[in-house]
């Protein structure tokens, strides 16, 4: 397990350095001049001299890999610069909105994970009677439901109607609900039919034929046999929709009004404000390759198929 | 290689009652599908008012006889703008669609086919880009580039093309591998032709129920975009636009979000069901790997 870690780690330090780089050049490739945004945001008048210190200023004079590198140590040291419009530390700025973000994510996750799994169970086991129909129905809406539209619908009927749950902010739980529901709404829709699809598919292996023929209960066989081989598909999965989830999350928390980084990003998209914009998309992307690791990681655990085929374990 | 335990196990009836389900389904997406195609074609004779058309006199109306679904904060035709907006909508779509397309095909396609070096580095750069999360890397696109039409469709196509470069090329590989390849290649066929004459045909077939599959996906994120105010700017008839219209009168017009955002699920839903079905009757063994 070790080796099979360490090896996925070394992977993404290319990867990160070129997600960087492809951050850096496409800023520079862009229609905007940092400088003449720059001093748009800092309301001074665009003159030649202007624009030359400006540049100066920014670093915007030097060779362009002499700017990558000096942008990327800085990254490296979590400095990203100032931010353009609020003169703050681009870095501080992010972290304040960040746990927001994680906070609304996780529990869309959680919740995904939590109504998927006994949905998918519960539809295959009663494969094509209703408790499958209605399952396979839903999934069926769900996958083609826009999540800011499921949001506003949310609003209408839970706060506008019956007054039930606020329609926007932060506090207790009643506050999260709507947001992550509009945010799992999507990915639990996909992962109960794929559950389903891989339940139905294990329930078919000779093993579980052999382990009815022993005479082992249907809860024993269910869990033990079909169950376990099931999830496998699951966790990739999951790892697949957790950029659709943290899009979600993003657009969701411009509806409710959710004071994460979704909201930051797009007022930095608005205001053309560079060094946030780096900042947003740098981080995000490293949170989310932490997670794919993470899901990597749990996937090898549960799989020892995979752990062995890295030549981590001797095998039997 | 479980057929047969399936085929014991499963009762027969199952797939009946599937194919009846189906059909209810299909019937209704392609239904949806007509009338789409109708607005496009005859948006302007259909649509009772011109789309843009300001009146501010008869602003947030009801719907009425004359304004069959109201009209929004600027005292346009709600029905219209949604007529016209299928355009815009689907047009955007449909670019987007075929620009991603192209670019997979020409880039994996290639990449696969002619492997060694040029094969390693292509996909070295996919992998960067495959390791972004796709809507983060299309704001950020729109960061750089701008918001409107162009630019959000410039940005969708960038944070996807890579994951159908990746998929052409698997499917370039398993396609160059078969027989009739080596057959083509013992005849003395060139390269080119073989890529083009014996490869290609077979890999586009798959990539294209591939893509119908990906439609629905593809316009959530161009209205997502739009949604935030990052995408087809104001005041274009589309659907992702007249949701962002309609925010502010959540609480006083409801409907005003509804019909839009109505559309854009019925849509996705239609393309959706399509793909499906084109996935399982054209390709059975795709079907099994993709689900």
């Amino acid at each position: 397990m070790g080796r099979y870690l360490l090896g996925r780690i070394a992977l993404l330090v290319p990867m990160m350095l070129g997600v960087s780089l492809v951050i850096f050049l496409m800023l520079r490739l862009g229609r905007g001049d940092p400088a003449l945004d720059w001093l748009r945001l800092s309301q001074i008048p665009p003159t030649d001299v202007a624009i030359a210190e400006a540049r100066a200023y920014l670093g915007l004079d030097r060779p362009l890999f002499v700017q990558y590198l000096s942008w990327l140590w800085d990254a490296l040291h979590l400095d990203f610069g100032k931010s353009y419009v609020t003169r703050r530390d681009v870095f501080e700025e992010f972290v304040y909105y960040l746990p927001a973000t994680l906070q609304l994510g996780g529990i869309a996750f959680v919740l995904t994970l939590g109504l998927s799994i006994p949905l998918g169970i519960w539809a295959a086991k009663f494969r094509d009677k209703l408790p499958d129909q209605i399952v396979r129905f839903v999934a069926f809406l769900g996958v083609s439901l826009p999540n800011f539209w499921l949001g506003f619908l949310l609003v209408l009927v839970f706060s506008i109607w019956l007054g039930w749950l606020p329609p926007f902010g932060t506090g207790g739980m009643a506050h999260v609900v709507m947001p992550a529901v509009a945010i799992a709404f999507m990915s639990t829709a996909i992962n109960a039919r794929l559950l389903r699809a891989s339940m139905l598919e294990a329930m078919g292996q000779r093993h579980v034929l052999y382990a009815r023929l022993r005479g082992l209960g249907e809860a024993s066989v269910t869990r033990r046999h079909v169950l376990r081989n099931a999830l496998l598909p699951i966790v990739t999965a999951a790892g697949m929709h957790l950029g659709e989830l943290i899009g979600g999350t993003l657009v969701i928390e411009n509806i409710f009004a959710w004071p994460g980084v979704g909201r930051l990003a797009v007022s930095a998209i608005y205001n053309r404000d560079y060094p946030v914009l780096q900042c947003f998309t740098l981080l995000m992307t490293f949170i989310f390759v932490l997670c794919n690791l993470g899901i990597d990681v749990l996937y090898a655990w549960l799989d020892p198929r995979i752990r062995i085929a890295s030549g981590d374990e001797v095998r039997p | 290689m479980n057929d047969n335990c399936n085929e014991a196990i499963l009762p027969l009836e199952t797939t009946v009652h599937a194919a009846g389900k189906r059909n209810w389904t299909m019937t209704l997406a392609l239904s949806i599908l007509a009338v789409l195609a109708l607005a496009i074609i005859a948006a302007p004779v259909l649509a009772p008012f011109d789309p843009d058309a300001v009146d501010i006199a008869s602003r947030l109306l009801p719907p009425s006889q004359n304004h069959l679904l109201g009209t929004d904060h600027l005292g346009r035709d709600v029905l219209s703008r949604l007529i016209h907006g299928a355009r815009v909508s689907l047009g955007a779509v449909a670019l987007i669609s075929l620009l991603v397309l192209v670019l997979g095909v020409a880039i994996g396609g290639l990449s696969g086919f002619i492997g060694g070096k040029v094969d390693q580095i292509t996909m070295r750069i996919c992998d960067v880009f495959l390791t972004f999360p796709t809507f983060v890397l299309a704001m950020f696109m729109v960061g750089v580039l701008g918001t409107g039409m162009t630019n959000v469709v410039i940005a969708i196509v960038l944070s996807h093309w890579a994951w159908y470069a990746r998929i052409v090329r698997s499917l370039t590989l398993s396609m160059a591998s078969r027989d009739f390849v080596l057959a083509a290649r013992v005849a003395g066929a060139g390269e080119f032709r073989i890529f083009g004459e014996h490869v290609l045909p077979g890999v586009i077939a798959q990539i294209l129920v591939l893509t119908t599959l990906d439609i629905g996906h593809m316009m959530l994120h161009v209205s997502g975009l739009s949604f935030l105010g990052l995408g087809i700017s104001p005041p274009t008839a589309e659907w992702g636009v007249m949701i962002n219209d309609a925010r502010e009168f959540v609480w006083t017009q409801p409907t005003l979000i509804a019909w839009p955002g109505l559309a854009i699920f019925l849509t996705v839903m239609a393309f959706n069901r399509v793909g499906d079905a084109l996935r399982d009757r054209l390709d059975p063994v795709l079907a099994a790997e993709v689900c």
